[in-house]
């Protein structure tokens, strides 16, 4: 075993890469060992370079521990050159990285620069001509060969007529050095996000049948589910754009909870949406285009057919249920509840569209096992004013009139306080109106048996001179 | 006599034909884990049926904690679906999971549809009961609901018959009519046994059996339901431990619940005495 890679500290200790690791132990016993995991730091790297996204399209990785951006016309967003590198490098320090970095005309100088420069030069030639042979990156053995030739620079290479350079290292010598010169260029292969899956088709007479359009559009589906498909991908939202010859554009668009890439399932979800438009997709003199996009795409896995009743199967068939009826009764319609970290008793869950929300979610256990329920079924927003008769002003409530009924209350437990949210007051202390009022929760029972919620809305005297009292949810 | 006892009992099973009763015998059955209302019941609420659950609008809470409890227990580990109008949710407060995570029902297997309208929820209704993934559908209807007549409850019946998927529905402030369901309940809420310091106990309700198609109907239960186990307690074995104090004056007299199984004694005799 051999050590692949050091850190700064035990670079000073005189340890090189490559030692083995036996040696390294007889020469420091307490070194610190762990696997290199090349594939880890591949995947770290690519993720840092998609991050780079925000300063160029055009990002490149540079393997082992290089990123290589263009910034041409780029660098006047961050205020310059300079600013735009300085902020690159804090960004990726925040990260725990040690960054070094190099402007420079051409791909191959600024990663010549970053790695051998040394000192400054007064242009960016002058400093690639300084830099030493091994910034060609021909390895070591010529690398070694060029430095008993006398050649210790890049100027000095630059400096022998080409012909010769190649009858002694090679042609790969000359190209690097022209690289490097920027007389010849490489092409730099950035990383780019894969092109969303876009189909149109074009139509040479204008098509008046709705329907046709929606066969046209199946076929477009299917083709789309097999583009999906060899990415291993299946499509979340879809978005599919009726042009008219007269220039008016229909988009539909639906959105499923499962990613899907089976053309049947797309167009029933499509046929849907249709049938819940408004202003029903009128072809006038005809559509000449359509346009089928997958705007969003998530893995999907090649699955196996389930047998009838498998687990898979039936979240596939509740996904399909959700999916059909959010796009006929609207996104938002249909809705799964999440638990939130909030003691506020109305901010203590968020109610979501299913559509987006996949995966599971734990509500735990919210209270003591052999409790009734502490918290009600239902929950009024706003809550509900009610008229309330209590014995001492601070007690808990004797009768109370809730929708014109009196209901007498012959059991309660509370109060329940629940004080505001005062850290988010902009001064910081209790008594500031902005963050509400202290309630006092009793959980109440009237004669017949009705279980409600109710608090009081600040506190006597100090919060409210007459706190008003409200109903806040039913208990079941 | 003995002609038309003959051609009665033709009609009759022409008619049974029609409405396929024999099928209904053998259709599974979703215990509530209560003996009584099992037994009367003939092993628990039909799967794939329509049942339907009155509760008036003063006992809206209870009304529907006891039919998402029914949709629970009937669900098991499958998703619930929920459907109610934007309208009930407004005017009957909206679901609170914390509230249904206590009582026993996970929100997480919980799908909340809040429709615009009555068309749009009956629609997704049909939809929801035909989808054999689900465990329960509970489509909540609040007001006389013109809407779902006798066609309308059929198709649901329908839709559940053919996924097995029971369908209950939560009448909210609705005077029973003509329907397709298989069991008709009126629901109230009813007082709790009191925890100590008189706080209010487990969730108590008075369930009345209105209908039964093909079975004994008339009964009343007092059912409480036990969050914490996740079953129906008989009323009244843990009455005597607790204490019951009264708050006040007069509060404590007017609302005394009582148990559905307490002896009655004879008035010239000392209840004592028959323990002796």
């Amino acid at each position: 075993m051999r050590l692949a890679t050091l850190d700064a500290e035990a670079l000073a200790l005189g340890l090189t890469p490559g030692m083995t690791l036996a040696d390294a132990r007889a020469r420091e016993p307490d070194l610190r060992v762990f696997d290199a995991d090349p594939h880890a730091d591949q995947d770290w790297l690519e993720r840092l370079c998609d991050g780079c996204a925000r300063y160029t399209p055009l990002a490149a990785l540079d393997p082992p521990f290089g990123l290589m951006l263009d910034i041409s016309g780029c660098a006047h967003l961050w205020n310059g050159e300079e600013a735009l590198a300085r902020e690159a490098a804090e960004r990726l320090e925040r990260h725990g990285l040690h960054v070094r970095h190099a402007l420079a005309g051409t791909a191959e100088a600024a990663h010549a620069l970053c790695r051998y420069a040394v000192g400054a030069a007064a242009d960016e030639d002058a400093a690639v001509r300084r830099l030493p042979v091994e910034a060609l990156r021909l390895g070591d053995e010529s690398a070694v060969g060029l430095r008993r030739a006398g050649l210790r620079t890049v100027g000095d290479l630059a400096a022998r007529p080409a012909a010769t350079l190649a009858a002694r290292f090679g042609e790969e010598a000359v190209d690097a050095l022209h690289a490097l010169l920027g007389l010849g260029q490489r092409p730099l292969a950035p990383r780019r996000p894969r092109p969303a899956i876009r189909l149109e088709r074009r139509f040479a007479e204008p098509m008046g049948s709705t329907a046709f359009a929606l066969q046209t559009l199946e076929e477009m589906a299917a083709e789309a589910g097999e583009r999906l498909a060899e990415r291993g991908q299946g499509g979340r939202r879809f978005e599919a754009v009726f042009f008219r010859s007269d220039g008016l554009a229909f988009p539909l668009r639906i959105e499923t909870s499962l990613p899907v890439r089976d053309a049947p399932s797309i167009m029933r979800l499509v046929r849907e949406r249709v049938e819940a438009l408004s202003d029903p997709l009128d072809p006038g003199f005809g559509f000449d285009m359509l346009r089928l996009t997958v705007p969003q795409a998530e893995p999907l896995a090649p699955t196996q057919l389930a047998l009838e009743g498998g687990e898979a199967r039936r979240q596939e068939d509740v996904a399909a249920l959700i999916d059909r009826l959010s796009i006929r009764a609207g996104r938002g319609r249909i809705q799964r509840l999440h638990p939130r970290d909030s003691h506020i008793p109305e901010q203590a869950q968020l109610a979501l569209p299913a559509v987006e929300s996949r995966g599971p979610v734990n509500w735990g256990q919210q209270q003591e096992a052999g409790d009734p329920p502490m918290r009600p079924i239902h929950l009024f927003d706003p809550p509900q004013p009610i008229d309330v008769i209590a014995q001492v002003p601070e007690g808990p409530p004797h009768r109370f009139r809730w929708r014109r009924t009196v209901h007498e209350v012959t059991r309660y437990e509370g109060p329940e306080r629940i004080s505001p949210e005062w850290w988010k007051a902009k001064d910081g202390t209790l008594a500031n109106e902005s963050v509400g009022l202290t309630r006092d929760y009793f959980r109440v029972e009237d004669a017949r048996g009705r279980r409600y919620w109710i608090f009081r809305h600040g506190l006597y005297g100090a919060e409210a001179p007459h706190p008003g009292w409200y109903i806040h949810g039913l208990f079941a | 006599m003995a002609e038309s006892l003959n051609s009665l009992a033709a009609l009759r099973r022409h008619i049974a034909s029609l409405e396929q009763l024999p099928a209904r015998q053998g259709c599974a059955r979703i215990a509530t884990g209560h003996d009584p209302l099992d037994h009367a019941l003939g092993g628990g609420l039909a799967r794939g049926r329509v049942h339907e659950l009155f509760g008036s609008l003063e006992d809206e809470g209870a009304a529907a904690g006891l039919t998402l409890v029914f949709g629970r227990l009937a669900a098991k580990e499958a998703p619930l679906f929920w459907l109610r109008t934007g309208a009930a949710a407004r005017a009957g407060g909206a679901a609170y999971g914390p509230g249904l995570a206590a009582l026993g029902i996970d929100p997480a297997q919980l799908f909340v549809g809040v429709m615009a309208d009555e068309t749009m929820l009956l629609r997704a209704a049909v939809d929801a009961l035909r989808c054999t993934a689900l465990g329960a559908v509970v489509v909540e209807l609040r007001g006389r609901a013109p809407l779902l007549d006798l066609t309308a409850s059929r198709r649901l019946a329908l839709a559940a018959e053919a996924s097995g998927v029971p369908a209950l529905m939560l009448r909210i402030g609705a005077e029973p009519g003509p329907s397709a369901a298989d069991t008709r309940w009126r629901v109230a809420a009813a007082p709790s046994v009191p925890l100590p310091g008189n706080a209010p106990g487990m969730s108590a309700f008075d369930l009345h059996l209105l209908r039964q198609r093909a079975g004994r109907d008339g009964v009343s239960w007092r059912l409480v339901w036990d969050n914490g186990r996740g079953k129906f307690d008989e009323m009244g074995d843990r009455r005597d431990e607790r204490h019951d104090h009264g708050q006040g004056d007069g509060a404590s007299g007017a609302g005394a619940p009582l148990s559905g199984a307490v002896v009655s004694v004879p008035a010239d005799r000392p209840a004592a005495h028959r323990a002796a």
